[in-house]
């Protein structure tokens, strides 16, 4: 009996120093940053194509409010709440004084640092796909805003994903470290919204569907699901019946320039302000979005059919 | 002119014949509500778009529809008509009525505009018309979740 006690209390401990051992924030590869100096028009574009003041900025911030990242948004998934964190300049409350190397890490290998894992709801999964330099113009963008000294409480989570060092594993499965890479098969233009899309746009993140763990299912990319939050579904954008197949190349960059659907009804939840971004984006950049979703694989997914309402009414 | 009234009495009149025939189910008159008013849109955009002639009487007439949803579409979200039917309503709506009607009465006075803007042409129309468009959105974002 005893010595079964002792081997479970060993294989607990191994168990224990493997996971130890696996979830070590530093053992991510270093990202590759280059000296360089931003280029803050790119980084401010970089900021609207990335969506990053839809969830940085107060809650409700409109117009110049936008540019506060103050943070302070409840994100509210199955896993508990998410705070969004300040990342405004600031040198306590909020990310001013990082390094390059630091945002590259926190963007592309979810560190921050020192050297904890970020959670996912921070989407590093797309923005790992972001060219060095459109990173470091992007920080360089966010270094001219002003700071703000709000203080933003921790996330409230529940257990097992309260464990922060468990998302090392998570990353394991989920986190490539993979910069964007163009596809052969497809234009160049394809290519730029491939990029967008799945890099700074991370469109990706809440049009695709996830497993259990919270892992995008890249499998089904573009395919629509379930929203993360709350009890509404988002939009399968494949070119398939039960998503864009109606929908024309130039319908689909127009919906993004002014909001307006083919049949006139409107965008509405979080698509409001991911609109109110690509509005900012180049005519070129919407076509080459429109272009890239029309060259995916058509996948049907679409909701389950509800049951019939009780009274109709 | 009596013939622009009458095409405009008739709007307004098959408008409330819709709420009158369907205010039994509050649900369904919402969604047929926010249908005319996306019906108007179609007869409005392409104007605005200039992909057909510019036609003022069409326009005020679209969008004194809309102007009339947004009049009475806040009276069609009584308690207890919070789910069924496929309603795409937030729950938003019921915790912050006030806030709702608000964004209903900036839409109904920005139709308003729009509709008297109509007969000064195409570019006074069209400036009313785009502040009037933002509020479908700006409503939307807070008070609708898409459910397909």
């Amino acid at each position: 009996m005893r010595r079964y006690l002792i081997a479970i209390i060993g294989l607990a401990a191994v168990a224990g120093a493997a996971f130890w051992l696996l979830t070590e924030p530093s053992l991510l590869p270093p990202p590759d940053v280059p000296e360089k100096a931003p280029d803050l028009a790119n980084g401010e574009y970089m900021f609207f194509a990335g969506g990053c003041a839809s969830c940085h900025a107060a809650p409700g911030a409109k117009g110049e409010a936008k540019l506060r990242l103050t943070g302070g948004l409840e994100m509210k998934t199955h896993f508990g709440t998410f705070n969004v964190p300040n990342i405004s300049p600031d040198r306590e409350a909020g990310i001013g004084g990082w390094t390059n190397a630091d945002f590259v890490a926190a963007m592309t290998r979810g560190v921050s640092p020192d050297g904890r894992h970020y959670y996912p709801a921070f989407p590093y999964t797309s923005y790992q796909r972001m060219t060095a330099a459109d990173l470091i113009d992007l920080k360089g963008f966010i270094d001219s805003l002003p700071p703000v000294a709000t203080a933003v409480a921790d996330h409230d989570l529940r257990f097992p994903f309260s464990i922060r060092r468990g998302l090392g594993l998570w990353k394991l499965v989920y986190l490539d470290g993979m910069e964007f890479t163009p596809d052969p098969a497809l234009n160049a233009e394809q290519n730029r919204g491939a990029y967008l899309a799945t890099g700074p746009g991370h469109c990706i993140e809440c049009h695709s569907p996830r497993d259990p763990f919270g892992g995008l299912d890249r499998g089904r990319a573009f395919a629509g699901g379930p929203a993360a939050e709350g009890d509404g579904w988002v939009p399968n954008l494949t070119p398939d019946p039960t998503g864009l197949a109606d929908w024309s190349a130039r319908e689909i960059a127009s919906s993004l320039k002014d909001g307006f659907l083919p049949d006139f009804d409107s965008f509405g939840g979080a698509m409001v302000a991911v609109q109110e971004n690509t509005a900012r984006l180049t005519d070129a950049d919407r076509a080459a979005i429109a272009a890239f979703l029309k060259s995916l694989r058509p996948i049907a997914n679409a909701p389950a059919p509800k049951p019939a309402a009780s009274d109709g009414g | 002119m009596t013939f622009r009234a009458a095409i405009l009495g008739f709007a307004a009149l098959s408008a409330a014949a819709t709420m009158a025939v369907a205010s039994d189910d509050p649900i369904k008159t919402r969604k047929a509500m926010m249908k005319s008013v996306g019906d108007s849109m179609k007869v409005v955009v392409p104007m605005v778009k200039g992909e057909v002639d510019y036609d003022a009487m069409k326009a005020e007439q679209a969008i004194r529809v809309i102007q009339d949803v947004a009049t009475n579409v806040v009276n069609y979200f009584p308690a207890g008509s919070e789910t069924g039917g496929e309603t795409e309503a937030a729950p938003k709506i019921w915790e912050d009525m006030a806030g709702f009607k608000a964004s209903a009465a900036s839409l109904e006075a920005d139709a308003g505009a729009a509709a008297t803007a109509a007969a000064g042409g195409l570019d006074a129309f069209r400036a009313a018309f785009g502040k009037m468009a933002g509020n479908c959105k700006a409503c939307h974002e807070d008070y609708r979740i898409k459910k397909n």
